[in-house]
């Protein structure tokens, strides 16, 4: 009876929150639908250790979906790297849900919870399917259930402020085109391989030289995934979905949305696309290597001039972003190794950040801007503490979990790209803390709203922010499983030859 | 030139509707055409796919007693099938929102949305500058 549990766990991380999710929409108390979606996201995280622990000492699990054998059957993989982005997406799933508790009941009316929840669910399914699958076009139908319950989550933010209704529509509008190109990718690739597995596309690519089709059909893929992970240009949609989803939705959607998706670019570009070295080598270094230079800036100085808060967090989340493709782009085990450290780090940072400033809005009933922070770390020291701990880990300051992954990412640039790049990366971290110190300034030192002054905070929201705060510092002291599971993902990644 | 051009006659006409379809999403300014756009950007990929299938002489592919008969690849069309259900959740998401902007802001022409937004914007400004004049009284 285990054994067919234990047998079966790739496909039953899946399957359990998208078979709740359908169970979840029923149930009609929203107390209830919240006990639900916490228990799901609880078993999902299980599993998802469960599963870490076994790919530890199989080192790589493949699941025939329905004993239809691989290459013509569908394919699910969990190896060193794909279990990566499965811990962070069930994990900050578990703690965003327990974070949501009362969160959701102040934003969104009592009938529409349980819808939510159900959503949320939904999209974690999609997420983590999305990241196990091993076929191209299975990966094409995960990628829209999870960003379609996206776009319906973030509509869900309508009954704060109408804005979240063409927010969510650009996200669908943007987000469908960048599928659509990754279909037509697939289906000139599927042309001249004649399969959709991922690792069988490899082994056919080597048998063939390049073609019009291949560089076709690869920049297709990669374009169509670069939109799903708001790479800099392709950007647009993501600060204004961030801003206007439900609070609870942002934190969700910040840490784990578009990590999925750099895994997506990250596996194309380095385990599907290996035989044509030559395209994957030019597009790395000529463009997403200077894009990620650009998202780096670009996203940093939007956020300095930006003034309200979730937005300022979106547009921060941008560069992060561009720091993530910029070590995949220098293409080198250790560079590559920092970029999956950035992933996970920075999923706890964001995560935290805008768990901060959620209950900052839950308290004083308002949208955050600057002007609203205004003393309010006076009012709640244990928000402000844990804010200000994922700002210096955001900032990449020692002692903090972000400081790990600079410091690894600093460390590939320069040996092997030279001083140059690693000067921008300090440059940019340093212009973060511009935006940074701007709240942290107006939250301590500005004088303090005579209404706000009744605050008090409750067990029930800091929890959570303490709980993930208290990993970013952990990580920061000790972060060996990070690293070592990161670099056993560049190495299984980019194989024996580099 | 011309038959080799005839010869990949529907090639032609997915470039030709994708571009249009890519063209009306960017372009237009209306939420509902933008859809339309996206649609017909869609279906050309369909196309693409069901073309990639069809092989010369070849038909449906059921086992008959005559083992010489071509098949057509079958598996563009399931994978079409599956695509087909994604287009059309997605057109009724997108048809759901433009529905609920157009009771809120009474229009789904985005110029017309983008100045009631800044409207909204220049309100809580000033609501903001004056709560902040009476904080400092």
């Amino acid at each position: 009876m285990i054994d067919i549990f234990i047998n079966n766990l790739p496909i039953l991380i899946v399957t359990v929150p998208l078979m709740m999710s359908l169970f979840v929409v029923l149930v009609t108390n929203s107390y209830l639908s919240f006990l639900l979606t916490l228990a799901t996201t609880f078993i999902t995280f299980l599993i998802a250790i469960l599963l870490y622990q076994e790919v530890q000492s199989y080192s790589s699990i493949s699941y025939a979906l329905g004993n239809w054998l691989p290459p013509l059957g569908i394919e699910y993989i969990i190896d060193h790297v794909s279990i990566i982005p499965i811990i962070i997406i069930s994990g900050i799933g578990f703690l965003a849900t327990l974070f949501a508790y009362k969160i959701m009941p102040s934003e969104l009316s009592d009938s529409s919870i349980s819808k939510t929840y159900g959503l949320w669910l939904l999209a974690i399914s999609g997420l983590i399917g999305l990241v196990t699958t091993g076929d191209a076009f299975n990966l094409f139908v995960f990628l829209e259930i999870s960003s379609l319950a996206s776009v319906a989550l973030v509509a869900m933010g309508a009954k704060q402020d109408r804005q979240a209704l063409i927010a969510a529509y650009n996200y669908l509008i943007i987000g469908a085109v960048g599928a659509t190109f990754y279909v037509i990718g697939v289906g000139l690739i599927y042309a001249i391989t004649g399969t959709l597995n991922l690792a069988d596309i490899t082994s056919k690519l080597a048998l063939m030289e390049d073609n019009r089709a291949l560089i076709a059909g690869f920049g297709f893929m990669v374009v169509g995934i670069m939109v799903k992970a708001a790479v800099f240009p392709l950007h647009i949609w993501l600060p204004r979905a961030y801003a206007y989803a439900p609070s609870a939705v942002s934190i969700l959607l910040a840490a784990t949305a578009t990590k999925a998706s750099l895994y997506i670019l990250a596996r194309i570009l380095f385990s599907v696309f290996l035989p044509s070295e030559n395209i994957v080598s030019f597009t790395l270094t000529y463009i997403i290597l200077p894009l990620s230079v650009f998202a780096m800036f670009g996203g940093t100085i939007m956020a300095i001039y930006e003034k309200d808060i979730k937005r300022l967090l979106a547009h921060s989340s941008i560069a992060q972003i561009g720091y993530i493709t910029l070590a995949f782009s220098i293409g080198t085990k250790s560079s590559v190794a920092a970029g999956f450290i950035h992933m996970s780090n920075h999923a706890l940072i964001k995560g935290g950040l805008f768990m901060a400033i959620t209950s900052i809005s839950y308290y004083i009933q308002k949208r955050v801007t600057i002007e609203n922070l205004s003393g309010l770390g006076k009012a709640m020291p244990i928000t402000f503490c844990c804010f200000i701990i994922c700002s210096l880990s955001l900032a990449g300051l020692p002692l903090t979990a972000g400081f790990i992954s600079k410091l690894y990412l600093i460390k590939s640039a320069i040996s092997s790209e030279g001083l140059w790049l690693s000067f921008m990366i300090l440059f940019s971290s340093a212009l973060s803390l511009i935006y940074l110190w701007k709240m942290i300034e107006t939250l301590w030192l500005s004088p303090l709203n005579k209404k706000d002054i009744k605050i008090k905070e409750k067990p029930v929201i800091y929890s959570s922010l303490l709980l993930i705060t208290f990993l970013n510092i952990y990580f920061g002291l000790d972060a060996s499983l990070i690293v070592n599971s990161s670099f056993n993902a560049s190495n299984l990644l980019l194989g024996i030859n580099k | 030139m011309i038959t080799s051009a005839m010869g990949i006659w529907n090639y032609w006409i997915v470039f030709i509707l994708m571009m249009i379809g890519l063209f009306i999403v960017i372009g237009r300014k209306n939420l509902l055409k933008k859809i339309v756009g996206l649609t017909i950007f869609q279906t050309s990929v369909f196309l693409l796919y069901i073309t990639l299938g069809k092989i010369t002489g070849g038909t449906a592919p059921i086992l008959t007693e005559n083992s010489s008969t071509i098949y057509s690849n079958p598996l563009p069309h399931v994978l079409i099938l599956t695509a087909i259900v994604v287009g059309v959740a997605t057109t009724a998401l997108a048809l759901a929102l433009v529905v609920r902007i157009n009771s809120i802001y009474g229009s789904i022409e985005e110029d017309d949305i983008s100045a009631h937004d800044l409207i909204d914007y220049h309100d809580q400004n000033n609501t903001l500058k004056k709560s902040i004049l009476q904080n400092s009284k």
